[in-house]
């Protein structure tokens, strides 16, 4: 038999050694150190993509994560420690002392983005306010109809139609009248949707016919600006080194867009994402016991509860509503359903907001004295509701079906027959709102820090026919309570009004408060300045990432 | 060897016809509305040819200028997107072949060698450590393997990268759609290091590709060159006293690479599948990930012409090869062997 291992291992071994020769370290080592070096940058993992690059378009957090606080600036800007409302393009403001009428000066050489697809003549000034606002608050405004001409946030709130006028000063005063006192106006202006856009940009997109690229190639004051958009991919933003509050440290920003929040960990892990959005409850512990990643977490502007529709018998009663609400037990609820990663609600409003007060009464979990309340008010043994459960995830209330069971089960120790019900969630709502349900498992996040934005859409009348009051429920003394507070500036005078308005909750029970969500951020440790903004979407502007100390002869190492 | 060709041609040019009536027809099984199915908007401003489809009467006229339309390129716009298809898919085909050529040239590269390694040691030590592990190799569902590699290789061991072909800092200008080579062409400041960033982002996806097609290679060549060493040619070179490297690259060697070629004509379609499938879990920006996503999101014009092209590719290449194969080895021409 002839031998043949002489003659092949050169055969073999000659295209291994080729494969292995054509690897880039030994070319790397060799090369120029400058070459080598990775451009620098933050990578933020996003959740999907954003339907418009302009957030007055729509309400969803993904297109205003991407827009807000990095392409644009507002009048004004909550603090996010605080929640106070702080100078932006707006360096200072008076409102009038009838309360309807509010002047703002506007910063002056604050600079609009230097792009390739616009090149500013000018910088901001009052022009681009009016512009920003007339948009959406005048129908007949050339741009209101473009891409849409719907403006989610500011139609829900009413906001254009409280608006008398909108006048120029001069170029850098304007002022704003509405036809009644409201105190929640400036938080509306602090939010993420009222960002300003570039008039000379509008104007120049006019004339060549392109009107809707105003959305989707935007320009603002912002501290980064828009480079690139490539959809189910990526999108890429460059420093704005004109940006008024200081040039931003990272040399760019990258959205990398994956839906899946497990892929969205994964990456983290392996270093492709410098920061995730959305990190999954049920992956917090795992990320905590990770190296190199930091979990932090606050309590958030959000609040699940169970509301019982009190347009209906025996839901009508006061008692009956107390009895159910001693029935259940709060503590295990949160256990079972948020995994520590929820405050326990005392009220509608969470801890951290300024009208929260904390000798607020609330109902304890007792089953007997529930059961005499019941009987009380001859509710018979084995009486049957519903409760109806969302179909969605929310973070004030992860599973709600769950929930429902273990409220099922709570009832019936007190002789209560409870059916789960649930819909998809736009059959949910339309029901819902007709009022069909007995009680129902919902929640509320909040969209600004303002207190209003609890009480005014979940529990006034008003709200009844709009469809955010799930308790049906109209009680004339909140209601003017409310109404009254909104029209004080004074923020002490309108917490004691509100603390009154509170006292009514607890004591007529239209609500059940279960529990107050956190908020996470999960991020890479070499991340620095990046917090959580309780008072709407992520900012950039601070961000910066540590360079990665690495070791002399690992110069190759991945960037 | 012209007839080959001419009946090469024919072949590919009458599937070539039944994929696009195939096509044409899917707008009308598609649920909703035909034209807007085949065009994926009402009106598209720069798509003049396509437009003229929705005009005609007659199915078969219909038929003429969507083949018109396909040829210039005018494919319809994606419901998704709004983005025109066929610029969009020519942007995306090339990050697929890329990986599929890197993978398929791994497969050959290792494959073959170790094939005649096995194939000469023939019921061996050796062989049947090949053959084992190779069957196991086999055996391997690709998106678990590649699930596998993400696991230990990103995630425990943190190697290498899980997604996407390059680190999204590197800001590469989109020329020729290969990764190598557009990094290569661009004249970025940080060349060397993106060139070493794509390459690691690479290593992974080509590997899971390569894997079972690497298998059914060595098992081939085995197979191939155990057959010809048995042959009453090599028994007589033997005895004539030849030189083991004579009769190896005389008669072995080229002997046994003619079954491969056939095959790796059939290995075509499987790769491609693979390939899809490892785009997706890879986050690979190339043609199998953007088709699986429009199937998510019932983008009903961009399956059509993603389809369209997938198929063609696979049979373009497929017939190619095969037609290739037959003549460089006369033996296989069936009709050849009837003359005579």
């Amino acid at each position: 038999m002839i031998r043949f291992h002489k003659l092949f291992t050169p055969v073999i071994f000659l295209p291994i050694l080729w494969l292995s020769g054509c690897g880039p370290s030994h070319d790397i080592q060799q090369q120029h150190l400058s070459d080598s070096i990775a451009p620098d940058g933050v990578i933020y993992c996003s959740e999907g993509n954003p339907s418009y690059l302009n957030p007055q378009l729509d309400t969803s957090s993904t297109t205003s994560d991407v827009s807000s606080h990095q392409i644009y600036s507002r009048l004004l800007d909550f603090d996010e420690q605080t929640g106070r409302i702080q100078p932006a393009l707006a360096s200072s403001w008076l409102v009038s002392s009838d309360g309807l009428t509010y002047t703002f000066q506007l910063r002056r050489n604050v600079e609009f983005h230097q792009t390739e697809y616009f090149q500013p003549t000018r910088s901001f000034n009052a022009d681009d306010v009016l512009f920003s606002f007339d948009r959406w608050i005048n129908p007949s405004h050339p741009y209101h109809e473009v891409n849409g001409g719907s403006y989610p946030y500011f139609d829900s709130l009413n906001l254009a139609e409280k608006i008398q006028s909108i006048k120029r000063i001069n170029g850098y005063r304007i002022e704003i009248s509405l036809f009644e006192r409201d105190s929640s106006f400036l938080a509306n202006l602090a939010t993420d949707f009222a960002v300003i856009l570039s008039a000379e940009y509008a104007d120049m997109l006019a004339v060549d016919n392109r009107q809707s690229q105003i959305d989707f190639y935007p320009i603002g004051t912002g501290p980064f600006k828009f480079d690139a958009y490539q959809k189910n991919q990526f999108i890429r933003f460059l420093p704005h080194l004109g940006y008024w509050r200081g040039v931003p440290q990272s040399a760019q920003l990258i959205y990398d867009i994956t839906p899946s929040s497990a892929i969205r960990f994964a990456k983290l892990v392996t270093g492709e994402c410098d920061t995730i959005a959305y990190p999954s409850q049920a992956e917090i512990d795992v990320m905590r016991a990770t190296p190199n990643i930091v979990v932090e977490e606050e309590p958030g502007l959000n609040v699940g509860f169970w509301a019982f529709n009190t347009s209906k018998p025996p839901f009508d009663q006061p008692i009956v509503r107390r009895a159910l609400a001693m029935a259940i037990d709060k503590n295990s609820i949160l256990d079972a359903i948020y995994f520590n990663s929820a405050s326990r609600a005392r009220s509608l409003i969470p801890p951290s907001s300024w009208a929260y007060n904390s000798s607020i009464k609330e109902v304890s979990y007792n089953p007997i004295k529930a059961k005499e309340l019941l009987n009380q008010a001859n509710i018979p043994a084995g009486f049957k509701m519903t409760l109806w459960a969302m179909p969605v995830v929310r973070a004030y209330n992860p599973n709600a079906k769950r929930m429902a069971q273990l409220i099922k089960n709570y009832l019936a120790a007190v002789d209560v027959d409870v059916t789960v019900v649930t819909y998809d969630w736009h059959a949910f709502r339309d029901k819902l709102s007709q009022g069909e349900h007995d009680s129902v498992l919902i929640g509320w996040s909040a969209d600004n820090g303002d207190p209003d934005n609890f009480y005014r859409p979940l529990l006034s009348c008003e709200a009844i026919p709009s469809g955010t009051n799930r308790a049906m429920w109209c009680n004339t003394e909140f209601n003017a309570l409310i109404n009254a507070a909104i029209r004080i500036p004074d923020v002490d005078l309108r917490a004691s009004l509100y603390a009154k308005a509170n006292n009514i909750i607890a004591h007529d029970i239209p609500l059940v408060p279960i529990a107050h969500a956190n908020r996470y951020q999960v991020k890479a440790h070499s991340i620095k300045g990046l917090s959580i903004n309780p008072y709407g979407s992520i900012r950039f502007e601070n961000v910066v990432k540590a360079p990665k100390v690495q070791q002399i002869d690992n110069q190759d190492g991945r960037p | 060897m012209i007839n080959t060709l001419f009946r090469f041609l024919n072949l590919t040019f009458i599937t070539l016809c039944i994929l696009v009536v195939l096509s044409f027809a899917l707008a009308y099984f598609f649920p909703g509305d035909t034209w807007l199915n085949l065009f994926g908007a009402e009106f598209i401003q720069d798509q003049p040819t396509l437009m003229l489809v929705a005009e005609q009467t007659n199915v078969l006229m219909a038929f003429w200028y969507y083949i018109q339309a396909l040829l210039e390129g005018e494919w319809g716009v994606s419901f998704a997107t709004g983005n025109a298809l066929y610029p969009e898919i020519m942007r995306l085909l090339p990050a697929t072949l890329e990986l599929s050529l890197y993978a398929i040239t791994i497969a050959l590269v290792l494959g073959i060698p170790l094939g005649f390694i096995a194939g000469m040691q023939y019921h061996k030590k050796i062989d049947n450590i090949f053959m084992s592990s190779s069957m196991v190799m086999y055996s391997f569902p690709v998106f678990w393997l590649a699930l596998l590699l993400i696991l230990i290789v990103s995630l425990q061991a943190q190697w290498l990268p899980m997604s996407g072909r390059l680190s999204l800092l590197f800001d590469i200008p989109h020329r020729t759609g290969f990764i190598l080579l557009d990094i290569w062409l661009s004249d970025v400041p940080y060349k060397q290091a993106a060139l070493y960033d794509a390459l690691q982002h690479l290593i992974l996806p080509t590997l899971s590709v390569s894997f079972i097609a690497f298998a059914v290679f060595l098992r081939t060549t085995r197979r191939s060159v155990a057959d010809v060493l048995q042959t009453e040619y090599i028994k007589c070179a033997q005895t004539r006293g030849l030189p083991s490297s004579t009769i190896f690259f005389r008669h072995v060697l080229r002997n046994a690479l003619l079954p491969v070629l056939p095959l790796l004509a059939l290995q075509i379609s499987t790769l491609m599948t693979n390939v899809m499938i490892v785009e997706t879990i890879f986050s690979w920006p190339g043609i199998g990930d953007w088709l699986i996503q429009a199937i998510y999101e019932r983008d009903f014009p961009a399956i059509r012409a993603g389809m369209l092209l997938v198929a063609m590719v696979v049979v373009v290449m497929t017939l190619s090869l095969e037609c290739l194969s037959q003549m460089i080895d006369p033996t296989r021409d069936r009709f050849a062997y009837a003359r005579h």
